[in-house]
């Protein structure tokens, strides 16, 4: 909406003053690499850093999440009884500072799943306190992203502030009111001068020829090549090495999907129902009583991620359901690589595609 | 605008946001009423409170829950027309959750949820001949169907009803059954697979009774609700009727763990099964690489 200029010393002014009054957390640089969490310090902050282990989708989607506690006891005739009262787990004002365009575009697709048909209470409790400011990447993170492929190079719609950095200063575009009003309130910011916008321009289009292709088809042929490769052997051989441990819809910025279990404190009385991350590539995701499975072997399970992917959730809510984020090629233990596959299915197929698009 | 938002709050533990309710929290009813069908199947009459009415279709189904234990989708037994105060539910022991309700008696609370899914369009139905082809459990959700075009029998043709099970004790409902066979305005063959010394019906899986059968193919609608391993050959007999893939309706089971299209676990193709099913017409599910 709005261009504004922030000297980059002054981001930990403008952390410090957020802090008062909201949550804000960040990328911070842990044993292991970096990592989205609370910033106690704005020193901190890392906004140039190459990618985090897990997305930021915990501050939406908490790994295990209490939907409601209850309360079950018996009468005086004898009859079970059962009290409930929902709860809204981790609503606070809260500010996520340095979101990649990727893990932008997995938000806004986590967005129309849980709010558009059946409206999911606890998500939308948590969404409304949450401010996203999102930081351009000028670079790739690793050789395992692939951003440029599947177009989320640029940041989607969902920001209320989104940042660049240019030379000694960040431009700052408002995405919303809130984030307008944030800026205003908290930031020591002066309006962009044309000058300010042609150095941004000067900076956008020379970080397009950083980030390099690995797909060999463009991502509108994705579900397309999804569909007639199906019954492709490539499925055969990747379940052959899968081991089945979830850890690649673990790390995912697209996987929402969860189960649902019962916790019962030891007074055999009350408890929580809660709600916890889960996997389709687990073997009981889809299976029923009587013992049929749905998806038995571990290559239908890696088809059916895929077809997601690539396929189904782009039928759905019209957004491809890979960033190109690369997590799942970092966490998997054998290997298995979204381009990889996508392009073992090319080559079997032999799909006349054109190498180039974008 | 943020001053819409609420003071910081330090603390991440669980608590109550704004009074809002929850679209996973279930109401609280009542079991009034309880029976043992067969071995494995019980039939559980629930009330809401208040006594309000659970406004569903046939093939439709509720998440029912046990706090404590787990929740899980049970399709209604009971048809529109005999849902007032209370419904049904015909419940197998399969598990923890089922096994745990096996033990309620009238008087004890669940939790339901729902109903949820796409049930049978009655008004396709309508004027039409009504083939349904149930086997085992999915006798259950067939009676919704079969009720309520009884109740509203001058609403459609003929009624054919091809029920399979494994073997006579398995059979359910067979004092209805029997009320059935004594009206003419329904056709009922019954089938088991493995009889036993008692048994004097047809023996053989259910596609066995199909040659039994005439139909008008162009005024009728197949229905089939079971296992897989049943529906597939239940398909094939029906398009051997002639009857075309619009023409017959399935309800998928799936597994489900949030019945509002959100958790991944009934996914078929990119359509929910819980949203857009669980009845489906076989043209639908012909589309689906995952669905047969
Ligand atoms: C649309 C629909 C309608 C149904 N209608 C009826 C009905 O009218 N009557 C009836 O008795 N049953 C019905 N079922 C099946 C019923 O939901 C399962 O038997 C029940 O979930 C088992 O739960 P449990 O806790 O007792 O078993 P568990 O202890 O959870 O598991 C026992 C077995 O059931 C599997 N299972 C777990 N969850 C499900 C699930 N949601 N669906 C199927 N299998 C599951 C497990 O993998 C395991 O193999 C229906 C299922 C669906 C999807
Ligand atoms: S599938 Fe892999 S590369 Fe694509 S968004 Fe998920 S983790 Fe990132
Ligand atoms: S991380 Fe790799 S091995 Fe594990 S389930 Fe995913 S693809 Fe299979």
């Amino acid at each position: 909406m709005t261009l504004y200029i922030l000297p980059k010393e002054q981001l930990p002014v403008f952390v410090d003053k957020l802090k008062a009054d909201f949550r804000v957390v960040g990328p911070v640089k842990t044993e292991t690499g970096f990592a989205f969490d609370d910033i106690k310090q704005a020193e901190q902050l890392k906004l140039d850093y190459p990618t985090t282990i897990l997305p930021p989708k915990k501050y939406f989607l908490p790994q295990r999440e209490v939907l409601f506690n209850y309360h079950t006891s018996i009468n005086e005739k004898g009859a079970r009884q059962i009290d409930t009262e929902p709860v809204f787990q981790d609503v606070q004002p809260t500010i996520i500072f340095g979101v990649h365009t990727c893990d932008m575009t997995g938000i806004s697709l986590y967005d129309k799943v849980f709010l558009e048909g059946f409206k999911d209470e606890h998500y939308l409790a948590r969404r409304e306190q949450i401010l996203i400011i999102g930081i351009e990447c000028l670079k790739p993170c690793d050789d395992a992203s692939f951003c440029k492929d599947m177009g989320t190079l640029t940041a989607p719609p969902v920001y209320d502030l989104h940042m660049t950095e240019v030379e000694s200063r960040y431009l700052i575009d408002t995405g919303s009111e809130k984030g307008e009003e944030l800026l205003q309130k908290y930031g020591e910011v002066k309006l962009a001068t044309t000058d300010d916008i042609r150095d941004l321009s000067r900076t956008l289009s020379a970080k397009w020829p950083r980030f390099r292709h690995r797909l060999k088809m463009s991502r509108d042929q994705l579900p397309s090549l999804l569909t007639i490769n199906y019954g492709a052997i490539t499925w055969d051989h990747l379940g052959e090495r899968c081991l089945a441990c979830g850890s690649c819809t673990n790390v995912c910025p697209t996987c929402f999907c969860f189960d649902v279990q019962d916790e019962l404190d030891i007074n055999m009385q009350d408890g929580q129902r809660t709600r916890l991350w889960d996997s389709c590539q687990l073997h009981e995701f889809a299976l029923v009583a009587g013992g049929h499975n749905f998806r038995e072997s571990k290559a239908s399970r890696i088809r059916h991620r895929f077809m997601r992917k690539g396929k189904y959730i782009h039928q759905v809510h019209d957004i491809l359901g890979c960033t190109g984020c690369g997590r799942c090629e970092r966490a998997c233990l054998v290997n298995i690589t979204i381009p990889g596959t996508l392009n073992a299915l090319h080559d079997e197929m032999q799909l006349d595609a054109n190498p180039a698009a974008g | 605008m943020l001053g819409t938002m609420t003071p910081l709050e330090t603390t991440t533990t669980p608590r109550k946001y704004n009074g809002t309710s929850s679209i996973y929290l279930p109401t609280v009813a009542t079991i009034t009423n309880a029976y043992t069908e067969t071995a494995m199947e019980k039939v559980f009459t629930v009330r809401l409170p208040g006594g309000e009415n659970l406004n569903h279709n046939p093939g439709q189904f509720v998440m029912v829950s046990i706090p404590g234990v787990g929740e899980a989708p049970i399709s209604v037994m009971s048809s529109p027309s005999r849902t007032g105060e209370t419904f049904d539910l015909c419940i197998r022991k399969a598990g923890d959750l089922t096994g745990v309700l096996h033990d309620l008696v009238p008087g004890d609370q669940i939790g339901i949820r729902g109903p949820f899914g796409r049930g049978f369009p009655l008004e396709v139905f309508k004027g039409k001949d009504i083939l349904v082809a149930p086997g085992g459990l999915g006798m259950a959700p067939a009676r919704s169907l079969i009720d309520e075009i009884l109740d509203n029998r001058d609403q459609y043709g003929r009624l054919i009803v091809l029920y399979g099970a494994r073997n006579p004790a398995e059979i359910l409902f067979r004092d209805t059954l029997r009320e059935w066979r004594g009206r003419d305005d329904i056709d009922l063959l019954v089938t088991v697979d493995h009889p036993d010394e008692s048994w004097v019906g047809h023996i053989g899986v259910i596609t066995r009774l199909f040659p039994r059968v005439q139909i008008n193919p162009f005024n009728t609608v197949g229905i089939t609700i079971g296992p897989p391993i049943m529906y597939r050959f239940v398909i094939i007999e029906m398009l051997g009727k002639g009857l075309n893939p619009t023409q017959i309706w399935m309800s998928f089971e799936r597994r489900m763990k949030c019945g509002v299209g959100k958790c991944g676990h009934c996914q078929v193709n990119h359509r929910y099964s819980c949203q857009d099913g669980p009845a489906w017409t076989y043209a639908e599910a012909l589309a689906f690489e995952e669905a047969l």
